[in-house]
């Protein structure tokens, strides 16, 4: 344990004196920045378009542009993008050591190849986490005091939802819990890729390609691809949006994140059993 | 005494071409012990195995008693290791450099043993400079410090002189020597250059082609009791005349016009050149060389 302890130390150090850790900090500062300056600005007037539309059925009062709205904006747009950031980091982890030559002195101390490589997957996570706190703090933190709180208009795919202010809060934590769960499953075959090549590139752009291909089937409503949805890791990726539904489908929740666990184990599994078994030719 | 590694009929193939093809050698505690063959020769795949970087696909690696495959974290501890090239973190300084070294080998050492550290390998007040600032020879010295932190009793180091300046080869030697003998520090030390193992090494082995060609110590291997002389001289018949008259003749292996080639001891060589020009030779040239360099030479062009 103490030595799984020493290199874990060691991989939060490496990945936090990493000058490409801060590009997904600063990005998700910058774009939260820049959409709340947008928000407002032209919020208002973007909002009254939108809730026109509901006028003839009900009337709209109140701060409907507040922060838990910002925040959901900001997470629908923002969940497609953060992938990419974590695989920009996680994708290298053991291709870059290989591709730099670190890996040797890694591979060449007393640790085993699984602690060393589940140090680097829980430096990863942690990561993750790091960046979902940002995203969280700028997102609904710093939302709420430039646009204050009250109740959240969720524009779903089947409808409107008011959403009280009372019990909004551990929807959010619930929410980005299920964003970590996504991102956890990004990271973890961002890591099980990097075990497989020798270049620091190709993993982070195979997992990139591999969020857009399963994106473009979710998208398009054949027989065909309606197979294989629910085996796609992309689809259960947007589950935290059932948490702002009316009644919550827990089912629907539970099974998303039943199935992103065991992608993330999946991932994990096979990256050790490569791993463990690969020859350090570089 | 235990061997520190032991090495026997191992195999390694890569997508089918043998890399590595049934080596077995043996490295006693206390030796610097040369690992000579041209580039390509299964040098670093053999010491990669060593370092359990690369499983073999046959054979047994032993290191101080122990089985690699199965005793690999203990083993690992003893051993400090430059495989190919010393390799660091770019974007950190050399100081947290040594401090991930220190770390993964569950080490808690203070500045001053840092600071002790990179003074014996000749980096002093350059700890806090990122590494990416420095030299490919500095990074070899960088490359010493983390072979060290740990004090390990076996020390695998891939050519390690490549990048040093002529300075830095002198201050590696003596490093080394002063690791062994006053350490008692077993070292085994690649190379492709035979004058860097002569040099340095008490026992070698010289492999070619993932085999081995030769081994023992470099005294019996590198002998100079039956050299490879070459002499060119200016006026070669006088020169074949004086040899046929002499007991010199039945040293003379070959001769091709201005040049003739000779078998024998070092201690030789002087008496010849004395009998030669005191009888009008002019000897334009003379060298000489052991007749395993002159093999290794051979090899080394072909690769």
């Amino acid at each position: 344990m103490k030595e799984f302890i020493a290199i874990f130390k060691n991989e939060l150090v490496k990945t936090m004196k990493r000058p490409r850790s801060f590009i997904g900090f600063a990005i998700i500062s910058f774009v939260c920045m820049v959409l709340q300056a947008a928000f407002y600005q032209d919020g208002k007037e973007l909002l009254s378009m939108v809730t026109s539309q509901f006028e003839q059925v009900f009337s709209v009062q109140g701060n409907v542009l507040n922060g838990n709205l910002i925040c959901f904006i900001i997470l629908q747009t923002l969940i497609v993008q953060m992938p990419l950031l974590v695989a920009f980091v996680t994708g290298d982890t053991i291709s870059g050591e290989a591709a730099s030559g670190t890996l040797r002195f890694l591979l060449t101390r007393p640790a085993s190849r699984t602690k060393i490589l589940l140090a680097k997957w829980l430096s990863g996570l942690l990561y993750t986490l790091i960046l979902l706190a940002i995203l969280g703090f700028f997102a609904l933190i710093v939302s709420r005091w430039i646009f204050g709180e009250g109740d959240l208009v969720a524009l779903n795919s089947d409808g409107l939802t008011i959403i009280r202010a009372h019990e909004i809060n551990w929807r959010w934590a619930a929410a980005f819990f299920i964003a970590f769960l996504s991102l956890s499953v990004v990271a973890t075959y961002a890591v099980m890729l990097s075990t497989m090549m020798d270049n620091s590139i190709t993993p982070i752009v195979t997992v990139m390609v591999t969020i857009i291909v399963f994106t473009i089937i979710g998208l398009f409503d054949m027989p065909s691809f309606d197979l294989i949805k629910p085996f796609l890791f992309t689809t259960h990726m947007i589950s935290w949006r059932s948490l702002f539904e009316d009644p919550i489908p827990w089912n629907v929740i539970i099974q998303s994140c039943s199935i992103l666990a065991i992608h993330i184990m999946l991932f994990l599994g096979i990256g050790i059993y490569y791993f463990k078994r690969k020859d350090i030719q570089s | 005494m235990q061997a520190a590694i032991t090495l026997e009929n191992v195999s390694k193939k890569f997508n089918g071409n043998p890399a590595v093809d049934k080596l077995s050698f043996e490295v006693k505690q206390g030796d610097i012990y040369g690992f000579l063959g041209p580039n390509g020769s299964g040098k670093s795949t053999t010491l990669r195995m060593i370092m359990s970087l690369i499983k073999p696909d046959e054979g047994s690696i032993h290191l101080f008693g122990e089985s690699l495959a199965s005793n690999r974290s203990s083993i690992m501890r003893k051993i400090g290791c430059i495989i190919e090239k010393p390799d660091f973190y770019g974007y950190l300084s050399a100081l947290e450099n040594l401090k991930l070294f220190a770390r993964a080998n569950l080490l808690q050492l203070n500045e001053k043993d840092y600071t002790n550290l990179l003074a014996q390998v000749g980096l002093s007040g350059r700890g806090k400079d990122k590494v990416k600032t420095y030299s490919h020879g500095m990074k070899q010295r960088l490359g010493l410090a983390q072979v060290l932190i740990h004090d390990p009793e076996l020390i695998i180091l891939d050519e390690p002189n490549t990048g040093l300046d002529p300075q830095g080869i002198i201050d590696l030697r003596e490093l080394l020597w002063s690791l062994n003998v006053e350490q008692g520090k077993t070292i085994l030390f690649s190379s492709h250059i035979l004058s860097e193992v002569q040099e340095i090494c008490n026992r070698m082995i010289i492999i070619h082609h993932g085999k081995t060609v030769v081994q023992g110590s470099v005294e019996e291997l590198l002998s100079t009791e039956n050299l490879q002389v070459s002499m060119e001289v200016s006026n070669p018949e006088i020169c074949k005349q004086q040899l046929q008259q002499s007991r010199w003749q039945a040293f003379l292996q070959s001769e091709d016009e201005h040049r003739f080639s000779f078998g024998m001891a070092k201690t030789e060589i002087p008496l010849l050149i004395e009998y030669l020009t005191h009888h009008k030779v002019f000897i334009e040239r003379i060298d000489y060389k052991n007749q395993l360099e002159d093999y290794f030479l051979k090899i080394t062009k072909g690769s």
